[in-house]
Parts: C-alpha cells; sequence; structure tokens
C-alpha cells in the first residue's frame, strides 16, 4: 500500500495567540519508524496528541489509515499512546493495566489472558502479572506501558519521548529493543524526542521541527549529510557553521566571503551574491599551513581534547569563535599555538541558503 | 519480647510528648471518663453512684433506643448519601477549574459554614415557616394553594444536615479528584474506553480514598448532631444526639447518656478502622 497510514494536511494549531502548529504537511508510510524531533516547545508534542485526539487541530485535515478523524474521539481512533510518564493505572496490577485494551472490548476471558501473555513475553517481563506498577523500576514501567498499549493491534503507535525519564544506559538498550520490536511488528511508529541521537539510531525518516514547522523531513543520513538550513545543520550532530555571501559562483564551486577569510564550496542554485551559510562536519574539517585563494580563513590551535576514539582539535577564529575538527590520530603537522587556514575537500562541506529561504523551501515541500 | 515493644515505645512518646500530653488531658481523659460512667448507676435526682452496673446498656436494648438508633442510622445515611450525589460532581466540577477559579469557588462554599450554626438554622426556619418566602413563592406560582408545613419535618431536617455537611463532603473528594492525573484518563480513552467506562474503571476507584473520607466527615457527625435535629426537628422525633443531649441535661441520667456516647464512639471507631484497613496511610492525609 502505498497511500499513507498517516496524514496530516494544512494543520494550523494555536494555543490562544500561541501559534504552535503552523500549516503542517506530514505523509506517515506504512510500516515506517518516523520521528519528530527539535527542541523543546517547537510543537512536537502538540503534534502528536492531534494524531492521538486529545487536542483538536484549529485547522486543517488529519487522516488515519485513509480515514477522516478530526471528528473522532480518542477513543474512536485505531492509534494508540506510550506517554512519557507512562500513566500505568496504579490501582491495577500489571495484567489488569495490559489487559485493560481488550477488557473494554469485552474480549472472552481466556484470549484476554492469552494475549496478556504474549504481550509480555514480548516487552520480555513475563512473571510480573500480579505487581502494581509502584513496585516496578522506570524500565519496567516503560515496557508494560509498551505492552498495554500494543494489545490492541494498533497500526501506529504514537510515543512521546517514551524514553525520556530513563538514565543513559537504560535508554540505549530500550532504543535497540524498541527498533526491534518495531520491525518485529511491522507497526508504524511515530517517536517524539529531541534527544537527536535517538532520533539519528532508530528512525527510518525524521521530521526536524522548530517553532511549529517541519524544517527537514529526510532519512537520518540525509539529514546528517545534506542539511538543507542552517537550523538543522546545527540541531543534528556537530557541526561547524561559516556564515557568509557567496561572492563568485562558477558552475557548482562557491567561493565564500566570511568575516574571516574565504572559504570554498559546492552546490547548486546559488547566486553571487547571495547570504550564505557552509556546513562542515567535524570529521570533515581540515587544515592547511599556508592560506590559498579559495581558503583564507586564519585560526589558531588552542587546544587537542581527547575523547577517547577520536581527538578533537579546537581552533580560534579572529573574531573569537570557535571550530572544532576530529581525527583518529593526533596530526603531527600542527601543535598548539600555530596559525593555520581552515580547509575542506570538494562535497565535504554543505552549501545551505540564508535561513528564511530555507525555510519557506520547507514550507513549499511536501 | 515485651521489652523489646516497651522500648520502640519510648522515644515515640518522648518525641510526641507536648502532644500527646495534651491529647491525654483532653482528648483520652475525658473519653475514659465517659467509659467509666457508663458503667456506674444513676443517682435518684440524677448525678451518678460510683456502683458498677450495666443498667444503662440494659436500658440501650429497650426496642425505644433501638428505634432511635436506626432512626438516627437512616438519617445519616440519607445525609451522606445525599451529600456524595451532590458533592462528587460539584467536586468534579472544581477540580476540573483553574486553581484560581476553583479556590473562590471553595471560599463560596464555606461562606455559609463560617457563619454561626444557630443563625443559619434560623434562617431556615423563617425561609420554609407557614408564610415565609417558601411558601409564598410556590403558592404565587400556583405549585399549592395553601401553606405546607415544613417546620418540624423530617424534610427540613435532611434539608438543614445536608446543607450544613456539604462542605465536608466535597473538600477530601475535591482533594482525591484534584490530584487524579490527566494522563490516566486520556490513557484509558486512548485504549478504547468511552467517558463513562473511564469513570468506572479509573476516575471511581482513584477517587475512592477522598469518597471514603467524605463518608467519614459526613456520616459521624451526621449520626451524632443534635442542634440541627433539635432546631429543625423541634424535638419532635428523636436522634440519638437529643438523646445523648437530654440524658445529660433534662432528664439527667448521666450513665445512659455515657452509654449511648460510648455506642456512638464505637460506631466511629469501626468505620475508621474499615477506613484505614481499605485505604493506604498515605492517602489518608485528606482526613
Ligand atoms: N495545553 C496548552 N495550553 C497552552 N499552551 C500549550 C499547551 N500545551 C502546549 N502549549 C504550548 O505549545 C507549544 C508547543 O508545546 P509542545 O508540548 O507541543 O512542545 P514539545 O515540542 O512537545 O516540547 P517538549 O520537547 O518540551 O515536550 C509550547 O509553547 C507550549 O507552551
Ligand atoms: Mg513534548
Amino acid at each position: 500500500m502505498s497511500d499513507p497510514i498517516v496524514l496530516l494536511k494544512n494543520v494550523e494549531k494555536w494555543y490562544g495567540k500561541n501559534h504552535v502548529v503552523k500549516n503542517m504537511n506530514l505523509e506517515i508510510k506504512h510500516g515506517e519508524f518516523l520521528t519528530l524531533l527539535g527542541p523543546s516547545g517547537c510543537g512536537k508534542t502538540t503534534t502528536l496528541r492531534m494524531i492521538a485526539g486529545f487536542e483538536d487541530a484549529n485547522e486543517g485535515i488529519i487522516e488515519v489509515q485513509g480515514e477522516r478523524v478530526e471528528e473522532k474521539e480518542p477513543y474512536q481512533r485505531d492509534v494508540n499512546t506510550v506517554f512519557q510518564n507512562y500513566s500505568l493505572f496504579p490501582h491495577m496490577t500489571v495484567y489488569d493495566n495490559v489487559a485493560y485494551g481488550l477488557t473494554i472490548k469485552k474480549v472472552p476471558k481466556d484470549e484476554i489472558k492469552e494475549r496478556v501473555t504474549e504481550m509480555l513475553a514480548l516487552v520480555q517481563m513475563t512473571g510480573y502479572e500480579r505487581r502494581k506498577p509502584d513496585a516496578l523500576s522506570g524500565g519496567q514501567k516503560q515496557r508494560i506501558a509498551i505492552a498495554r498499549a500494543l494489545i490492541n493491534n494498533p497500526r501506529v503507535l504514537l510515543l512521546d519521548e517514551p524514553l525520556g525519564a530513563l538514565d543513559l544506559k537504560l535508554r540505549k538498550q530500550m532504543q535497540i529493543e524498541l527498533k526491534r520490536l518495531q520491525k518485529k511488528l511491522g507497526i508504524t511508529f511515530v517517536y517524539v524526542t529531541h534527544d537527536q541521537e535517538e532520533a539519528m539510531t532508530m528512525s527510518d525518516r525524521i521530521a526536524v521541527m522548530k517553532d511549529g514547522v517541519i524544517l527537514q523531513l529526510d532519512s537520518p543520513m540525509e539529514i546528517y549529510n545534506r542539511p538543507n538550513c542552517r537550523f538543522v545543520a546545527d540541531f543534528i550532530g556537530e557541526s561547524n557553521i561559516l556564515d557568509g555571501v557567496a561572492e563568485s559562483v562558477e558552475g557548482t564551486k562557491i567561493r565564500v566571503k566570511t568575516d574571516n577569510g574565504y572559504f570554498t564550496t559546492y552546490g547548486e542554485g546559488f547566486a553571487p551574491g547571495e547570504r550564505m551559510h557552509v556546513s562542515v562536519r567535524p570529521e570533515f574539517m581540515s587544515v592547511m599551513k599556508e592560506k590559498t585563494e579559495d581558503f583564507s580563513i586564519k585560526c589558531v590551535i588552542k587546544d587537542f581534547i581527547y575523547m577517547g576514539t577520536v581527538i578533537k582539535t579546537l581552533l580560534g577564529l579572529p573574531d573569537g569563535r570557535e571550530i572544532k575538527y576530529t581525527r583518529f590520530d593526533l596530526d603531527p603537522n600542527v601543535k598548539e599555538g600555530d596559525t593555520v587556514y581552515l580547509y575542506c575537500e570538494k562535497g565535504r562541506s554543505v552549501a545551505i541558503h540564508a535561513d528564511s529561504t530555507a525555510e519557506s523551501e520547507a514550507d513549499d515541500e511536501k | 519480647m515485651k521489652s523489646k515493644k516497651k522500648k520502640s515505645r519510648l522515644p515515640f512518646l518522648a518525641q510526641a510528648g507536648p502532644v500527646s500530653a495534651w491529647m491525654i488531658l483532653f482528648v483520652t481523659i475525658p473519653m475514659l471518663f465517659i467509659i467509666f460512667i457508663s458503667f456506674m448507676s444513676r443517682g435518684t435526682f440524677g448525678g451518678i453512684i460510683y456502683e458498677p452496673s450495666i443498667k444503662p446498656y440494659e436500658t440501650l436494648m429497650d426496642p425505644v433506643y433501638f428505634k432511635v438508633i436506626l432512626k438516627s442510622f437512616e438519617v445519616a445515611i440519607i445525609t451522606t448519601v445525599s451529600c456524595l450525589i451532590l458533592g462528587y460532581p460539584f467536586a468534579y466540577y472544581i477540580a476540573k477549574k483553574p486553581p484560581e477559579t476553583a479556590s473562590r469557588l471553595i471560599m463560596l462554599l464555606m461562606i455559609p459554614f463560617w457563619t454561626n450554626s444557630l443563625m443559619r438554622l434560623n434562617a431556615w426556619m423563617l425561609l420554609f415557616q407557614t408564610n415565609g418566602p417558601v411558601n409564598n413563592l410556590l403558592i404565587s406560582l400556583n405549585l399549592i394553594s395553601e401553606p405546607v408545613t415544613f417546620i418540624y419535618t423530617d424534610g427540613l431536617v435532611l434539608l438543614g444536615l445536608i446543607t450544613n455537611f456539604l462542605p465536608f463532603a466535597v473538600l477530601p473528594m475535591y482533594a482525591s479528584i484534584e490530584k487524579l492525573q490527566k494522563s490516566l484518563l486520556e490513557a484509558s480513552a486512548d485504549l478504547g474506553a468511552k467517558p463513562s467506562v473511564t469513570f468506572r474503571k479509573v476516575t471511581l476507584p482513584l477517587t475512592f480514598p477522598g469518597i471514603f473520607s467524605a463518608v467519614i466527615l459526613t456520616f459521624i457527625p451526621a449520626l451524632g448532631t443534635y442542634t440541627i435535629t433539635d432546631m429543625l426537628g423541634g424535638g419532635k422525633v428523636l436522634y440519638i444526639g437529643n438523646i445523648i443531649k437530654n440524658q445529660f441535661g433534662a432528664t439527667r441520667n448521666w450513665p445512659l447518656g455515657a452509654a449511648l456516647a460510648v455506642l456512638l464512639l464505637l460506631i466511629t471507631a469501626l468505620l475508621i478502622f474499615i477506613y484505614t484497613r481499605f485505604s493506604k496511610l498515605d492517602d489518608m492525609e485528606v482526613l
């Protein structure tokens, strides 16, 4: 099936005068793991709650499995939610919590028992049936919350920062388990997080949001390697961002004039005189002893930081900003205090239009 | 075993020293004294003769008293149930309001409670007099042709009791509804439960501690009240509270009054025992 399983079309959400979701268009495919990623307050939770039915969109269309759901109450929608704070019913045992969805549908007792057993096995919580949620650890509660949401066999599972309250190690482990679960069951996951690393590891596609707008919707690799705006480049992973003006454009080669000197990058659709940014990942940034016509940004080597597998070098720009680059080995040609010039190979840097254009582009994009 | 118990008890008593001294002086001793005189005999002209006797308790077995107790229970139960039925939706409504609105609504609820109770009861009497505003209104609306006698009826007593105890029912229920997490209700709806099912399976059980506190806070005082029943009921129908008052007052049968008081005490203790059994201690903050 190629129809999207969840469709948002021109969705608007206001809280009073606060415009929280702006003309959102989003197609979520069958069986994909889609992550809404963005800083706090950008409207991720609100978007998810509109799909679940806890909030009404002020305008626009929301479809689930080809059916419009704007008028439907949450209990009538075929999606289930895993809440950030777990929201397990404290007065019920683990068994009754997981069985809840089926109990409501008045499924025969034997069948409920079978399904609950199956679900608990799936989340590796067999044997905890008689416990109350109070007597579970955070990670265990989360597993039960997932089992409870999955027992209804939803086609879409909405997860709002489900791992937010767990410690780092458990979070990493649960990330892998969730991904495995999603693949095994073939269910569409719509996942909300503000942790970009989490989004990168788990998602098929990531929608990077800011101020109620989806700036870029792409695979993790595309988003990492080809951010379409300054915000995405900055938000995803570490990046060195140089701001400047395209001085000369020859084919795809763009010579960018920054306040600190020239830097050359490659890209299409740039015009001379246009304000633009260049994003260079620390692993792709390098330095030269001598400046060239294309690369003349002068820096001073400030520090080397050993980070386990890589060594991070900190460079100071004349205006005081910092540039980072990482290598597996210590560069024998440079030492602290040296003056060097920034350099980046063709294809390793990303040319980005100045923000206003990038945002309107993202708006047009579907 | 015994010495161990003593050991752990002493520091606790020491800790609660001033409070326990106060409690012993003003609560425990008077209570023990009541229990004590309930086992004594009555003097010919009132007062107490310090001769052990179970006469007061035998008197309690008299069908007359049994009927009074039954009647008091009936009225207390009706009051409690009415307070719950009227109070729960109101408490729910307040709890869903933003905090400032909620505290204002609670204020409104409490204002009558802060006025002098005699004044409040007299106000009810005035309103419901034979040619009082209520009768006049009903006649002018052509709902009745002759004034109705409200004064000294069970109905007016109930009205007085319910209005008096409603705040005590609303407050603990409000506290527990307010504590209820919205996301639990959402989780229930998310899993396919209609609002009515969510209410039955999630809201009601989770607010049960508040409901039980409301029961205790209305039932026990409603069972023992005498001012309301005395004034609005005109002493025509007897309730436990009135009899106790009479035994200590006009009738001067202190041991019998004490025995009745002990009976009330036992009922109260039983209810609180049930309460602590059903709800965990940390839910008791509303009491
Ligand atoms: N019930 C509400 N009433 C009014 N404003 C709200 C409400 N819920 C959210 N908002 C506002 O809407 C905006 C988006 O909120 P939302 O919860 O969707 O953000 P988020 O992206 O999930 O952030 P976070 O990562 O912090 O969870 C915020 O500015 C928030 O203050
Ligand atoms: Mg959120």
